[in-house]
């Protein structure tokens, strides 16, 4: 009989749960029109810093290269014509980056840094080998 | 005679254009409720807050490829969605939703049919419903719909004869099967039959739910034990013939309850079409919110509840009933 009555009271408490649970605000991210904001120490997509008179920092080292621990990282340098080394070609192929890091720790200039951009998705596999352009940024997009 | 007809005409084409109305507009309002329930939205993306859904998901449904599985029963297969979906609709011709309309001299009752076996005809043609359900289950060839078949034919079995009787006690009081006359005897607040048979109208609403195989009875149905019970097998718009017959029905029993118990079309001061279709948006809501509170019952428990308390209750209701009427 106890068993009974606790089992009818505990109706109308489960409904009156359920009813205080419908004035809430929805915990739900809206994601395409609302982005979630990214941690501090997020690890996403690339860039490449440049300076205060907006050269590129990257001196082509291959550090980096050294470090990465999927090998996905390939650089070409070069001089330019005040003869400063610096990276004809940087590619880095974002399927094979586990994004660990490494290259950001190992590099001495400060030059590569990893974003908290993680909407990066291609149709093709080539796609994904990022060059020296699609990694630039400009020195006031570099703090993002 | 021809005013008549063109009148009733007018009358069906209305319910039954607003029925549809309010079934497409269920199911947004069911997933919107259940979403704020459950702290997330619901549909958003068709239309301003997912208003434009029931539309998009009937269209979606239509372009379906429609399936028979090998080895199905093709006559019944194909005979159980309209079995079910058919019946759900045509209950509504008895329900009056409103008080009486005078145009030109002519007095026009807010009823499609007004007949004084009105409740006796519920009853009948919504125990087809069940048909469609136990058939669908059996014509499928396929073991999950087969048992969500046999649960749905335990369960009317066990609730309709509950359902049956609780209103007696409204028969008894009200002296009349026709729905009009029973809407018409609740014309004040506490000549509501809610009042006068609170135990008739408890076991009324348990049945109601059971009846329309919502949760927390929806063992015919019961997603994660039989996949999707008497349906599994139906695709397009035969699986939509049954899913519009399930809300249509839930409509419908809101209907006969508003009707029985709540006082139907009468109220103060709004019309009585208003007046009944917030009744029944009410007894809507409490079906969902139901739904989103409370677990299925086992089947054991189902069965012992539904002859071990509901059926005593509902007959001790009749005694007691009859104690004050003849006293």
């Amino acid at each position: 009989m106890f068993k009974v009555i606790r089992t009818i009271i505990a109706i109308p408490q489960g409904l009156w749960v359920t009813f205080k649970h419908l004035f809430k605000k929805p915990v739900t991210q809206r994601y395409p029109e609302v982005k979630r904001e990214m941690f501090e120490r997020y690890r996403g997509l690339h860039y490449l810093a440049r300076d205060e008179n907006g050269k590129e920092k990257c001196v082509c080292c291959g550090l980096c290269a050294t470090a990465c621990p999927s090998r996905c990282i390939y650089m070409e340098p070069a001089e330019n014509e005040n003869g400063e080394r610096y990276a004809k070609v940087y590619e880095i192929n974002e399927l094979r980056c586990i994004f660990c890091g490494f290259c950001e720790e190992a590099c001495p200039v400060g030059a590569i840094f990893l974003g908290k951009e993680y909407e990066f998705s291609q149709d093709k596999r080539e796609k994904f080998i990022y060059n020296k352009e699609d990694l630039l940024v400009s020195t006031s997009e570099a703090k993002k | 005679m021809i005013a008549f007809i063109i009148i009733s005409l007018i009358k069906v084409a209305i319910v039954i254009a607003g029925l549809f109305l309010m079934v497409a507009y269920l199911t947004w309002l069911e997933r919107k409720l259940l979403g704020h329930i459950q702290v997330r939205y619901g549909p958003m993306r068709v239309g301003p807050h997912g208003l434009l859904q029931p539309f998009a998901d009937g269209l979606k449904l239509l372009f379906k490829e429609d399936i028979t599985p090998a080895g199905a029963n093709k006559v019944i297969y194909n005979l159980a969605p309209l079995l079910t979906f058919i019946p759900a609709f045509i209950v509504f011709a008895v329900i009056p939703f409103g008080s009486k309309l005078y145009v030109f001299g002519y007095r026009i009752d807010m009823v499609v049919s007004d007949f004084n076996l009105g409740l006796l005809y519920v009853f009948a043609v919504v125990s087809i419903s069940v048909y469609g359900i136990v058939l669908a289950g059996w014509s499928s060839n396929n073991k999950y719909s087969l048992l969500g078949g046999l649960r749905s034919s335990a369960q009317m079995i066990s609730y309709e004869i509950s359902l049956g009787l609780s209103i007696i006690g409204v028969l008894m009081l009200s002296e009349s099967l026709s729905l009009i006359e029973i809407v018409n005897q609740q014309d004040k607040i506490f000549n509501w039959f809610i009042f006068r048979q609170p135990l008739g109208f408890v076991i009324f609403v348990i049945c109601a739910i059971a009846e329309t195989n919502r949760l927390p009875f929806d063992l015919p149905e019961a997603d994660n034990e039989l996949v999707a019970g008497y349906y599994t097998e139906y695709s397009s718009m035969k699986f939509s013939m049954f899913f519009l017959g399930e809300y249509g029905s839930m409509i419908n029993a809101s209907a006969m309850i508003a009707t029985l118990f709540l006082g139907g079309w009468q109220g103060p001061w709004l019309p009585g079409v208003v007046w009944f279709l917030i009744k029944i948006g009410v007894l809507l809501f409490i079906y969902i919110w139901i739904r989103a509170s409370l677990p299925r019952f086992r089947y054991d428990q189902l069965m012992r509840f539904g002859w071990g308390i509901l059926l005593p209750l509902a007959l001790l209701n009749i005694f007691i009933t009859g104690i004050v009427v003849v006293g």
